[in-house]
């Protein structure tokens, strides 16, 4: 069964969500609520796959309590209500 | 006169007028700055250049800003070394240090980008600049700020080494501590400059920012003499350098002011946060990231913004990668220092020790030009060197102590100095 989770989009993102900083979607992972996030907001799918091959845009990361997903389980992270979900542009680095 | 041009998206090519933008709208790729080089040729020559400041402005044809300087007057320029007796002891033919220890006014290479970024953002019309930083970067913009007359905010990791704090504060800035490592700080400041609209040097102002990085690789080029080290050693934190300093050598080629003997980077890191090194050594395109735990920390960023490119351009020029582990940084800190009279952080520890390593496994060769690029100074990070030396006991102020100690040394078999004169 899986929960309903909240997803916070940068700046950059926003317009492909209809301008707003937070959305929400069901999944029991984060490759289950990024899919329902691109069947509402197809422009948002693109930018966030833009091969259409199922590779995150390597400029976007996916955050989960602040940890990158790359160092759990990628798109098959578990998330529940309770988690922080957060997408974060890949663009500083001092 | 300004030859520059447009930002262009480096995936997908899209272009932008000159503004504060990071990123491409269309794939979120970085952008880069572009200039006109038809413009440029017969314009910007070794004469050109040569009757320019002893600064990194001597370049400014090939940095992004438009008007006059607002700052780093007295940045770059810093000694290429001739490392005879460092190359000696490695066995190999030629050797130099390009020493950004010595840059001005914070000491390490960051100095370059930020003079090009707070003029930049002068140019916006920006009155507060801010980073996130592992300690040379928040150090370079409160001293670059304090110089322009803007407002700074650095945001770093709260363990820190304490000289770059204080030598940090020292300059009046907003400093704050996050309770995180660099990534956590990066993550933040991305959010920030999403939020606040400040001129965050190192993300909203990142594609001017990291031109100035290209002035460490033509300085490189003007002091030996217009010409181009065949193998250069260059330390791998967020990216930004190698990618660069490749640059500013390919723009040099370009405009026919050094032959192209196809230069190699190699890129360096320590053990203890090595993504780009494993990438490289496995031949792979893209890195994993990874938690840091080194005492290199002014390079410790397991999540590098531009390690893709690092990697493409170590690839493409025919080059290599290296990392060492925290023991062998220490150990090369102090061989420079012995042999060269450069003190360097572990950021610099790391960058020899890992040409060391380069040389000795024969991916560099031993009879070609090799550059080590020196990016910090190791009176910023005392604390790495705890342990290093031995307790000196005190004696009393007479001749015959000093004696007794003289003798003491030599029965344990160390050279006691020549008396003057016998």
């Amino acid at each position: 069964m899986s929960d309903t989770i909240t997803v916070t989009i940068p700046a950059a993102l926003r317009p492909q969500v209809e301008g707003k900083d937070e959305v929400t979607a069901d999944g029991e992972t984060i490759g289950g609520v990024l899919d329902a996030l691109k069947a509402q907001y197809p422009s948002f799918g693109d930018k966030l796959f833009p091969g259409g091959d199922g590779q995150m845009n390597r400029s976007i990361n996916v955050y989960v309590n602040e940890e990158d997903i790359r160092f759990l389980e990628n798109l098959d992270t578990k998330v529940t209500a309770r988690d922080q979900v957060d997408i974060i542009l890949a663009i500083a680095g001092g | 006169m300004s030859y520059v041009q447009s930002l262009k998206a480096k995936e997908c090519g899209a272009e932008y007028p000159i503004e504060p933008r990071t990123i491409c709208d269309v794939d979120f790729s970085p952008v880069e700055v572009q200039y006109d080089y038809e413009g440029m040729k017969g314009k910007v020559t070794h004469e050109s250049i040569e009757a320019g400041p002893l600064s990194l402005w001597r370049y400014k044809d090939l940095l992004p800003i438009e008007g006059e300087p607002k700052t780093g007057f007295n940045s770059g320029w810093t000694p290429l070394i001739k490392a005879d007796r460092l190359a000696k002891k490695l066995g190999v033919d030629e050797l130099y240090i390009k020493d950004d220890s010595a840059n001005y006014p914070s000491y390490s290479y960051k100095d370059r980008v930020v003079a090009v970024a707070v003029t930049k953002a002068i140019e916006f019309g920006f009155d507060t600049v801010g980073c996130a930083s592992t300690g040379n970067l928040a150090h370079s913009v409160a001293a670059h700020a304090a110089i322009a007359g803007l407002d700074a905010f650095v945001m770093v990791p709260h363990d820190l080494e304490e000289g770059k704090i204080v030598g940090t504060r020292a300059f009046g800035p907003k400093l704050v501590k996050i309770k995180g490592n660099y990534d956590d700080v990066n993550r933040l400041c991305a959010q920030i400059a999403d939020k606040y609209g400040w001129a965050i040097v190192n993300v909203n102002l990142r594609p001017y920012y990291t031109e100035g990085a290209k002035t460490h690789g033509f300085e490189i080029a003007e002091q030996m003499g217009w010409q181009l080290p065949k193998h250069t050693v260059v330390p791998v934190a967020g990216g930004t350098i190698l990618p660069k300093i490749w640059k500013g050598y390919q723009e040099f080629i370009k405009l026919g002011l050094v032959e192209d003997n196809k230069p190699a980077m190699y890129g360096a890191q320590a053990d203890g946060c090595n993504p780009i090194a494993k990438a490289v050594e496995a031949g792979e395109e893209l890195f994993h990231p990874q938690k840091p735990n080194t005492i290199a920390k002014s390079i410790a960023i397991g999540n590098p913004a531009d390690g893709y490119y690092v990697i493409q351009h170590i690839k493409e020029s025919g080059g290599y990668a290296a990392s060492a582990s925290d023991p062998e940084i220490i150990s090369a800190i102090r061989l420079l220092a012995e042999t060269e009279g450069i003190f360097t952080e572990p950021a610099g520890g790391t960058t020899l020790a890992c040409a060391i390593k380069l040389i000795e496994s024969g991916k560099i060769p031993r009879d070609e030009p090799i550059c080590v690029c020196i990016t910090g100074n190791g009176l910023k990070t005392i604390e790495a060197m705890e342990g290093q030396f031995e307790h000196v006991e005190p004696i009393p102020a007479k001749l015959g102590d000093f004696d007794a100690l003289m003798d003491a040394m030599n029965e344990a078999d160390e050279p006691a100095p020549a008396i003057a004169g016998s």
